[in-house]
């Protein structure tokens, strides 16, 4: 896990070419957090494990976390917020939610 | 160690009765049969299907002379396709004790449950001669899975397990990571890590046919509370996955129920060969847990974030947890708090020497988290399969 000194301590950059950030703790909305000297206010609550972006984020864009690809972008995300299934995809083989098997999503 | 010495020359870590069905019709004779032995050692495997099947019936007799079984007994209905008088033959011959109930010949129901119980109890006092000797790390197959991944998996427990097994493969220890459905993604940083280009091919290779058959099953291996838990697509899960290899070189690419001919680092391929046929490659995390005990794993480290609380019959599983809220919902289900690497408290080194102590004390008799709950879950389907290609075992095609 690589330390970095940039970013508010509940947030660990895995890859200098990462452009999205892991949570080590659940983040509250409202919590403010600091990515690259950039101070931004958390929009919503994101889990412990969960994404954020790094940066702004468009369609298309290949979401790079451990310094590789694991997806792409399908709707504009900016900087801090939540990354995961509403705006990104596999770029190999669509996964199972549980919205996709007919039952709700737990809130996280 | 103090390990149990087999007539093949292996050597177990514990010394167990399986009680095995050979069709879903014997099932409940069989595992009253494991009820009323009341001993911790005495375990409950099994097949459901009446229609044979050459990949079922090697796992089966794999597992049966497994070096942690001592005793076997074979429980059929009568009329199943299963081959018992085969696997029979192969537990015998490797001097073990073993008896086959028929219930259809035996009375029935009461009879042959009446019968097991009495044939378990005097197997218990035959294995207990077993001879034992001292066993070393190079005596020792180890192997990991990961259930209920979510996205501290691949921060935490999974890269500590590759601490483990970096230090096992350096101290002649055999290591087996697996499920090439769930290395989407990987294939080809896996494959640089290979020891021949060719077998790094056969790695690139076996992950296509991954994507492949999953493709056409319509699901990749990808849960709904591993998107609960974070990951947003497969090959995000695949990179957290990964990290349980560790960074040694890849020795070689085996199949279920293949043991690997050297110590060193081995990729299981658990997909089926040739078209889908039996549906999922694995339906749960035990069938992946059975096929790794067929290569002879002694104990398997599992690694989950979500809480899985599953064991497995005849070889302990040991339980990495990655997840500090969910080490904080269900601690007694847990081996190793990794999650506390997340908190700072802890770093991937010292979780991954915790594993790997926790190995030595488990393969020197200590019980499991799991063991001790009594965990012993136990799953064998319908697979076929191709053996590997030459380029799959270099160590074994340099010795031909």
């Amino acid at each position: 896990m690589t330390g970095n000194q940039k970013h508010s301590s509940q947030l660990i950059l895995l890859h200098e070419r990462d452009n999205v950030l892991a949570c080590r703790r659940k983040i509250r909305q409202g919590e403010t957090l600091s990515i690259d000297g950039t101070t931004i206010c958390a929009g919503g609550d994101i889990g412990v494990g969960h994404k954020l972006a790094r940066v702004d984020l468009v369609p298309g864009d290949v979401v790079l976390k451990y310094g590789v690809p694991i997806g792409s972008i399908t709707q504009s995300t900016r900087i801090g917020e939540h990354v995961h299934t509403h705006n990104m995809k596999s770029d190999y083989i669509a996964i199972t939610t549980r919205q996709s098997t007919g039952e709700d999503a737990p809130t996280p | 160690m103090i390990g149990y010495i087999r007539s093949d020359g292996r050597k177990g870590i514990r010394n167990v009765i399986v009680v095995t069905y050979l069709v879903e019709c014997a099932h409940h004779v069989a595992r009253r049969i494991v009820d009323v032995s009341a001993d911790m050692d005495v375990h409950l495997i099994g097949f459901p299907g009446c229609y044979p099947n050459e990949y079922s019936l090697r796992i089966m007799k794999n597992l049966c002379v497994h070096p942690n079984v001592g005793g076997v007994l074979i429980v059929s209905l009568g009329c199943e396709g299963f081959n018992r008088a085969g696997l029979q033959a192969a537990v015998a011959a490797t001097g073990r004790p073993v008896d086959t109930l028929v219930i259809q010949e035996r009375g029935g129901t009461a009879a042959t449950i009446a019968a097991g119980v009495k044939a378990v109890s005097a197997m218990k006092e035959s294995i207990a001669k077993t001879p034992r000797a001292p066993i070393g790390l190079e005596d020792l197959v180890i192997a990991t899975v990961c259930g209920g991944s979510d996205g501290t998996s691949g921060l935490t427990a999974n890269p500590a397990v590759g601490k483990c097994f970096d230090r096992l493969v350096s101290l002649g220890s055999t290591c087996i990571f697996e499920e090439t459905g769930e290395l989407i993604g990987c294939e080809q940083i896996m494959a640089e890590r290979a020891v021949t280009p060719e077998l790094g091919e056969a790695i690139t290779a076996c992950v296509a046919k991954a994507a492949n058959y999953y493709t056409i099953m319509g699901y990749g291996s990808f849960a709904p509370g591993n998107a609960d838990g974070g990951l947003t697509t497969q090959e995000e899960k695949s990179m957290g996955a990964y990290a349980k290899s560790g960074d040694s070189p890849i020795s070689g690419v085996i199949k279920p129920g293949d043991h690997p001919p050297s110590s060193g680092l081995y990729l299981l391929d658990v997909v089926p060969d040739g078209e889908p046929r039996f549906g999922f490659p694995n339906i749960n995390d035990n069938a992946e847990i059975a096929e790794l005990i067929a290569c002879g794993a002694h104990i398997t480290l599992f690694t989950t974030g979500r809480g899985s609380v599953v064991g497995s019959a005849i070889s302990p599983v040991i339980k990495v947890c990655a997840n500090p809220e969910t080490y904080q919902r269900m601690p007694d289900d847990m081996d190793i708090d990794a999650g506390r690497i997340l908190n700072g408290d802890a770093t991937l080194d010292q979780v991954g020497g915790e594993i790997f102590e926790k190995v030595i004390a488990v393969a020197s008799g200590q019980r499991s988290v799991s063991e001790s709950l009594g965990h012993q879950e136990f799953i064998l389907t319908y697979k076929s399969f191709e053996p590997v290609g030459p380029a799959c075992l270099p160590v074994r095609a340099r010795r031909a």
